[in-house]
């Protein structure tokens, strides 16, 4: 089968171009990394079956990281190259377009962002740049597919050229050159976008900023989810589903074994959807109508910010801090990504550059943050009892947060690389692709989450069913009696939270916990291990080593916080 | 009158020419390739306070850089 390779710099578009070609669907945002994996899809293009790859960006093809070293192997296997240009920033990207040329590889050239150029005053010609390079150049803009059908036609034309060896200082002035002749600059008024994009790296602007848009995000997401929960799901739950499970009970003659799995406990002679933990009730409540509209809320936000192109721009503002915590700004997108599921926020540790900085990151991320299915579930439960036991849970995982990665920084050896970054501009983003990116997160994490909350609560009640719960909070008092002041039911959640941490937070619940105890248990399920969907990432990133390195210090951390908080609450 | 300071001096909007980056040679290439090459105009966007981040703008690019990072790249600005 064909190969055809989407190989360019970082944040030129390479991926919104693939799923263009592909219909694969691939997450695309407005920063540079978005891409940490070869994503590869197959398709018909012309007739033939080919296969196209998404190579995350890559500045030479002389390898500056491991990374790199990789993407230069699968460009030399490569039957057509479609090498993406942002038209936009044209010299410094015609650097790596040249040395796939002079390599002799197969390569059609993307120019997109082509929409951009006009209201930029840049003003490309095409032809002349296609006859200085030898080789097809065809105008896109890979958001709108504007340009793709002219891509695939022309894909033909990406011959093996000659190689020819340059001197790398003139290739620059070969660059030099050829812009001089191609482009020409209109001078332009900054639009208010590019206002925006310089007052919000200022220092003291940037921050006010930088507070405002974290302060709207957050009642954004509150007040949707909220409204989801209250108006919409909730409700249709309780008309449509509960008729159903109460006939299921009824039929079941309301108690045995089977009806303890599949409705659970009848609070009051009645069902309780958060409360009753049976398959069909809180397990379908929990994923559905606690976590759900959150998910939902936090991505469409996430998603519009993504496409904006402004965590870049909050990366540089809190690259100080991050100094302290022994990682620079970047690692802060881990952890936005990770507030959503730790699982791409593990995976966007590979944007780090050393193994210290990736296991700070990764460390901090699986203690401190928790991810939007579990802070649902602790908004829902904690939130009952009021705002300052809600903040008390959050602002320890904060404080956590920030002195562990002060300790670790102190502690590991090593230093932190400096950052260096390419902010992309200011985008508007455009709706359709927000909408697509946001069901694509969501079918993700109804089809990830629903079935292990399922296995979750049905692993929970057969172990409690078999009596396997009462030995283990037997053995177990010791910790969660003396040390956490829990009851030693409570093992249950931490075991159901290997699995998922929302069911865990949930199994809280029918617990008849003081507000003390559900802020310390909520903060221990945050903190204690990581689910097992985010363990097995971890481990594959980190290497076994530093995952164990890492799994001890949750563990001992997890001991001493409950410990503390049990002191001083 | 010409000087040639380092980029951490560049008060923000002021604009000079790189003219050298004091480094290995794996710095210059990476810093080449975002665009910051001897000759070209760069000009200063912003600093962030106890030497953090350098902001810059070169042609349509803007970079944030670390402050020990800019500390090495030379520019000549009239003044």
């Amino acid at each position: 089968m064909k190969k055809i390779l989407l190989v360019g710099n970082p944040n030129v578009g390479k991926s919104a171009i693939f799923s263009r070609l592909t219909g694969v669907k691939v997450v695309v945002a407005n920063y540079p990394g978005t891409t940490v994996e070869y994503t590869k899809g197959k398709t018909r293009l012309l007739g033939e079956a080919v296969e196209i790859i998404d190579v995350p960006g890559i500045y030479s093809l002389s390898p500056t990281c491991k990374a790199e070293e990789v993407a230069v192997k699968m460009v030399s296997e490569a039957d057509v190259i479609i090498n993406v240009v942002d038209a936009t920033n044209l010299e410094r990207n015609l650097s790596l377009t040249l040395e796939l040329i002079e390599k002799g590889y197969p390569v059609i050239i993307a120019l997109n962002f082509w929409d951009e150029t006009k209201h930029k005053g840049i003003n490309i010609d095409v032809d002349k740049l296609q006859e200085l390079l030898g080789v097809a150049v065809v105008p896109t803009c890979g958001l709108t597919g504007a340009g793709i059908r002219e891509l695939v036609m022309r894909m033909r034309e990406a011959k093996p050229g000659k190689k020819v060896d340059i001197d790398y200082h003139l290739r620059w002035q070969k660059i030099g050159e050829i812009v001089n002749q191609v482009q020409k600059l209109t001078h332009h008024h900054h639009t208010f976008l590019q206002i925006l994009e310089e007052l919000s790296i200022k220092p003291f602007i940037g921050l006010l900023l930088a507070f405002f848009v974290i302060g709207i995000s957050f009642v954004v997401i509150r007040f949707i989810g909220e409204s989801l929960i209250n108006y919409i799901l909730d409700p249709a739950f309780e008309n449509t589903w509960r008729p159903v499970v109460t006939k299921i009970s009824q039929a079941l003659g309301g108690k045995g074994l089977v009806h303890y799995i599949l409705i659970g406990n009848l609070i009051n002679g009645e069902i309780d959807f958060g409360l009753s933990f049976g398959l069909l009730t809180t397990g379908l409540y929990i994923p559905i109508v606690a976590v759900l509209p959150y998910i939902f809320s936090f991505y469409l936000m996430l998603g519009i910010l993504e496409d904006f192109g402004y965590l870049p721009r909050l990366a540089v503002l809190v690259d100080n801090l991050m100094h302290k915590l022994g990682l620079h700004g970047y690692a802060i997108i881990s952890m936005i990504l990770g507030l959503g599921c730790n699982v791409p926020g593990a995976l966007a540790t590979r944007l780090l550059e050393n193994r210290r900085e990736k296991f700070i990151a990764s460390t901090l991320m699986a203690i401190a943050v928790p991810c939007m299915a579990q802070i649902a579930v602790i908004v829902g439960l904690v939130g009952r009892r009021g705002f300052l036991p809600l903040g008390t849970v959050f602002f320890t995982l904060f404080i956590l947060w920030v002195s562990l990665g002060f300790m670790l920084n102190k502690i590991l050896k090593g230093e932190t690389p400096p950052l260096l970054l390419e902010i992309p501009p200011y985008r508007i983003p455009i709706l359709t692709v927000v909408i697509k990116k946001l069901s694509w997160r969501i079918k993700g994490f109804l089809f990830a989450a629903i079935p292990y909350v399922l296995l979750g609560v049905f692993v929970v009640n057969m172990l409690y069913a078999l009596k396997v719960i009462d030995f283990l909070a037997k053995i177990f008092t010791p910790v969660l009696k003396n040390i956490w002041g829990l009851p030693p039911s409570a093992i249950s959640a931490l075991l159901v939270g290997f699995l998922r941490k929302d069911v865990a937070v949930g199994m809280l619940g029918p617990l008849n916990l003081t507000t003390k105890q559900l802020i310390i248990g909520s903060v221990i399920l945050a903190v204690y291990f990581p689910c097992v969907a985010t363990f097995v990432v971890l481990t594959r990133e980190l290497g076994i080593r530093d995952m164990i390195k890492s799994a001890m210090l949750m563990i001992v951390i997890a001991i001493i916080v409950g410990g503390i908080l049990n002191l001083i609450l | 009158m010409d000087m040639i300071v380092d980029l951490t001096r560049l008060k923000p909007g002021e604009e000079g020419v790189v003219r050298e980056i004091i480094g290995g040679p794996g710095l210059i290439r990476r810093l080449e390739n975002m665009g910051i090459r001897t000759g070209r105009k760069i000009r200063k966007m912003s600093s962030h306070f106890w030497h953090g981040p350098q902001t810059v703008q070169v042609g349509n690019t803007n970079l944030a850089l670390g402050y020990g990072m800019a500390k090495k790249i030379l520019v000549e600005v009239e003044r």
